[in-house]
């Protein structure tokens, strides 16, 4: 029986019968990071505020900035839109924000929820640009898993969609991307790099600002906010969000991960904050940190290698070779230089799909 | 390196599998000529076990990369050194039998050495067993059990002779300097305080280092062998970094520990648990499994879920530790240069070798006084608020991982926690307790002073 729980059963009796906060109202939830019992009112004051204390105390924006937010209709990104509006208002941040959704082209699922991101557009006030992987790359997500199944298909669509988002948030001309990511995701992304054996990555992941010294910086204010509380303030609040998983995730290895921190998070609730704590506490020499940063030679978008992850995915689908750029590169596999020799020889073989991508600056 | 390539799957750890045609040549080779893939003359062994690597090589090689990794590990680390007094923990368990069993044959060896040899100049080093019996954590005390395993314990030890080998059994209450029965019932007194699951099974792993660590310095032993495997670590990994422990963890996965007195080397670290099993079955190791107290805490779903991580992929061990390996070590994870006549010039020219890799620069001086994690910048960050009450610096003193997990919240049970620590662990907060300069500063000048702190600032 760990700590919170303890403390409630020592107590002994019924539940409070106010809330440990303003001890005024009558409390109506157990908040899952704490596992105290607080009223509504209290509940959205202290969500808010931590999300406040985050952006300020880690100096996420300026005033002025233009601010896309990555949205998806889920319930993280329209919260995430919700209450940022609401700060932006409230604490006069003094930002231009906007909603950027990309469109894999998953039927059944990506339309559905595109429609609350619409929704959201009427709802926040907030201006919506659409960009889609079939505009972008030439490929639907339904398409690619038609080629290459059910394994893989979740490195294709990640890759995509980062590209997807900066190219997205360059058309806006913004200063600055948010995504909804949460407490929970960072949690199980040091996990899974300490099973992969990422060592640069695990020293990146936890940080609430990246890409500061690529095209567009990207934070993610829901650093330190579990999912639950998301889903709980989302729920409360009656916001308007699309509820269903991806239908091509099961599969993922991401799952073992996510179901061993629901079991930890019953446990022992501070547990994510602490995965997130040792994250950012590992010693790691700085001298394993960054790869070197250079251009993608085929598209011009940010790269440690030749080509970037992108186009040596794309190249893949586009040769019939989808398993090209999967897991770790061998040789001249990892898009430059094979494919450098055809060009030369002089081959003018080029798939109708595969898009010249360097249209937009970085 | 977390683990050599002929312990784990496909050859190598992490490595994908080229679309399995290269799994498939193995399998029909195996069956062609069935021979054993390093020698290529035995027979190869199956365990039948289900594990990777069943029927790949004969008894002699596979028992000779195991021995190999673990005279590697000791050799390159100056684990273990002629003039060198060593105390092998054997729980009775798998891994820290073939611990024991390595370093005697270690010993043997050493000891056929020095008999062949015209000037005798290398002695043998001495090699001591501690049993450590929890029975006082876990009343009623399942006595006769306990007296079955010393019993066990004692014979396997009487057994290995030439050279001869002293048996320490020792009580946990021992840490607090006597095995009375208030010795005992302190220590029930002091896990029942806490009112965590996972931080109660903690404290009691804490305990049991320091009462190995007792009897080691007390037997004047300077070096500590722990049977720890590549297994475990990597749910050491994973627990430390659940638990929010992720400053410290690079010192607990290296070979070498020297932050404790007598310094802890973990030979076996490069093994795996399949490995250790299958050697054991092979040469008839016995081990003892004690029935365990329930445990229903963190380090628990950890283990469960590495099982889970194993089935999917036998590699995933090795992978975790590597990547574990990969964080920086603190300056105490290697053995000490010493300008002791005594140790042998080459040893002493290892030691400096090896230790020209270490960036000796980094030190840190705090550690947390239960565990003896060294303590990150932001655990000690609020040590300013903390002043007077001895139950506060013990507050300040630990780790915000101990801090959460084993102390007691309120202000009063914190006090008589104290109180039950043993000797050891307390008087490490005075010692370490961090001079504040702001209040030292103020006291000099007060006099001075025109306004009140706040308005000052």
């Amino acid at each position: 029986m760990e700590k919170g729980e303890a403390k409630s059963k020592k107590a002994g009796g019924p539940p409070p019968r106010l809330c440990c906060i303003c001890n005024e109202r009558r409390p109506v939830l157990k908040r899952p990071k704490t596992l105290q019992q607080i009223c509504r009112e209290c509940f959205y004051e202290v969500f808010e505020e931590e999300i406040h204390q985050a952006i300020v105390e880690n100096r996420l924006f300026k005033s002025g900035e233009r601010v896309a937010i990555g949205a998806s209709g889920g319930k993280d990104s329209t919260v995430l839109a919700y209450v940022l509006s609401e700060l932006n208002r409230r604490h006069s941040y003094g930002l231009d924000l906007f909603l950027l959704s990309i469109d894999e082209g998953i039927t059944g699922y990506r339309d559905d929820s595109l429609e609350t991101v619409k929704r959201n557009e009427l709802q926040y006030g907030l201006p919506l640009q659409i960009l889609s992987y079939k505009d972008l790359y030439g490929w639907t997500m339904d398409d690619i898993v038609k080629m290459i199944g059910l394994k893989n298909n979740c490195t294709f669509c990640g890759v995509f969609r980062r590209q997807a988002l900066d190219r997205g948030a360059a058309l806006l001309k913004v200063d600055k991307l948010v995504t909804g990511h949460n407490a929970d995701d960072i949690a199980e992304t040091v996990l899974l790099n300490i099973l992969r054996g990422d060592i640069a990555r695990l020293s990146r992941c936890t940080s609430i600002t990246t890409g500061e010294d690529g095209p567009i910086p990207r934070c993610k204010p829901f650093k330190y906010t579990y999912e639950k509380e998301i889903v709980m303030y989302a729920y409360f609040k009656k916001l308007d969000y699309f509820s269903t998983e991806c239908i091509y995730s099961p599969n993922a290895y991401r799952g073992f991960a996510r179901e061993f921190i629901k079991d930890l998070e019953r446990l022992r609730p501070r547990a994510i904050l602490d995965i997130i704590k040792s994250g950012e506490d590992f010693r790691i020499a700085t001298t394993t940190k960054m790869p070197e940063q250079g251009t993608c030679e085929r598209c011009g978008y940010i790269s440690s290698q030749k080509w970037c992850k992108a186009c040596v995915l794309l190249d893949g689908l586009n040769r019939g070779l989808p398993k090209m750029g999967i897991g770790r590169a061998r040789g001249g596999v990892n898009g430059g230089g094979d494919h450098k020799k055809e060009t030369k020889a002089g081959s003018t073989v080029k798939s109708l799909e595969s898009k010249q991508c360097g249209s937009l600056d970085f | 390196m977390a683990c050599n390539s002929s312990g784990c799957e496909s050859g190598s750890c992490g490595r994908e599998k080229e679309n399995g045609s290269k799994a498939e040549e193995e399998v029909i080779g195996a069956k062609k000529e069935s021979v054993c893939l390093k020698c290529k003359s035995n027979e190869p062994m199956t365990f039948g076990d289900g594990g990777s690597d069943d029927g790949r090589f004969c008894a002699d090689c596979f028992r000779s990369n195991v021995y190999g990794k673990f005279r590697l590990a000791v050799t390159s680390h100056a684990m273990i050194t002629p003039s060198d007094n060593v105390l092998v923990a054997f729980s009775g368990g798998s891994s820290s039998r073939v611990a024991l069993q390595f370093v005697h044959e270690l010993q043997v060896k050493a000891l056929k050495n020095y008999e062949a040899s015209r000037d005798r100049s290398l002695p043998v080093f001495g090699v001591g067993v501690a049993f450590v019996d929890e029975s006082a954590a876990y009343p009623p005390a399942l006595s006769s059990e306990m007296g079955d395993a010393v019993a066990w314990v004692r014979s396997t030890v009487l057994s290995m002779y030439p050279p001869e080998k002293d048996l320490h059994v020792v009580p946990i209450e021992s840490v607090f300097g006597s095995e009375s029965v208030e010795a005992r019932g302190r220590l029930v007194k002091l896990l029942d305080s806490v009112s965590d699951e996972t931080g109660k099974e903690d404290l009691l792993l804490h305990l049991k280092m320091l009462s190995l660590q007792k009897v080691a310095s007390e037997n004047g032993y300077n070096r500590l062998v722990v049977g720890s495997c590549t297994s475990r670590l990597a749910s050491h990994v994973l627990t430390a970094t659940v638990k929010g422990r992720g400053y410290s963890l690079s010192a607990d996965i290296q070979h070498v520990d020297a932050r404790w007195k007598v310094p802890v080397v973990l030979p076996l670290r490069d093994c795996v648990w399949q490995e250790i099993t299958r050697l054991c079955h092979l040469d008839g190791l016995k081990t003892v499994e004690l029935a365990r107290h329930p445990q229903s805490g963190i380090n628990d779903l950890v283990s469960s879920f590495v099982s889970l991580l194993q089935e999917e992929n036998p590699s995933r061990e090795c992978t975790i530790v590597r990547t574990a390996a990969k964080l920086t070590p603190f300056y105490f994870n290697k053995i000490p240069e010493t300008d002791d006549s005594c140790v042998p010039m080459a040893t002493q020219r290892r030691l400096k070798k090896f230790n020209l890799k270490y960036d000796g620069s980094m030190t840190t001086e705090a550690f947390c006084p239960i565990c003896n994690g060294p303590l990150n910048e932001s655990d000690s960050s609020d040590l300013n608020t903390f002043k007077g009450y001895d139950s506060d610096a013990l507050f300040a003193a630990c780790c915000s991982s101990c801090r959460f997990q084993i102390l007691p919240q309120d202000r009063s049970s914190l006090e008589h926690f104290g109180s039950l620590l043993p000797h050891h662990m307390i008087s490490q907060v005075k010692h370490h307790q961090k001079f504040d300069s702001q209040t030292y500063l103020r006291e000099k000048i007060k006099d001075c002073l025109l306004l009140d702190d706040e308005e000052a600032v």
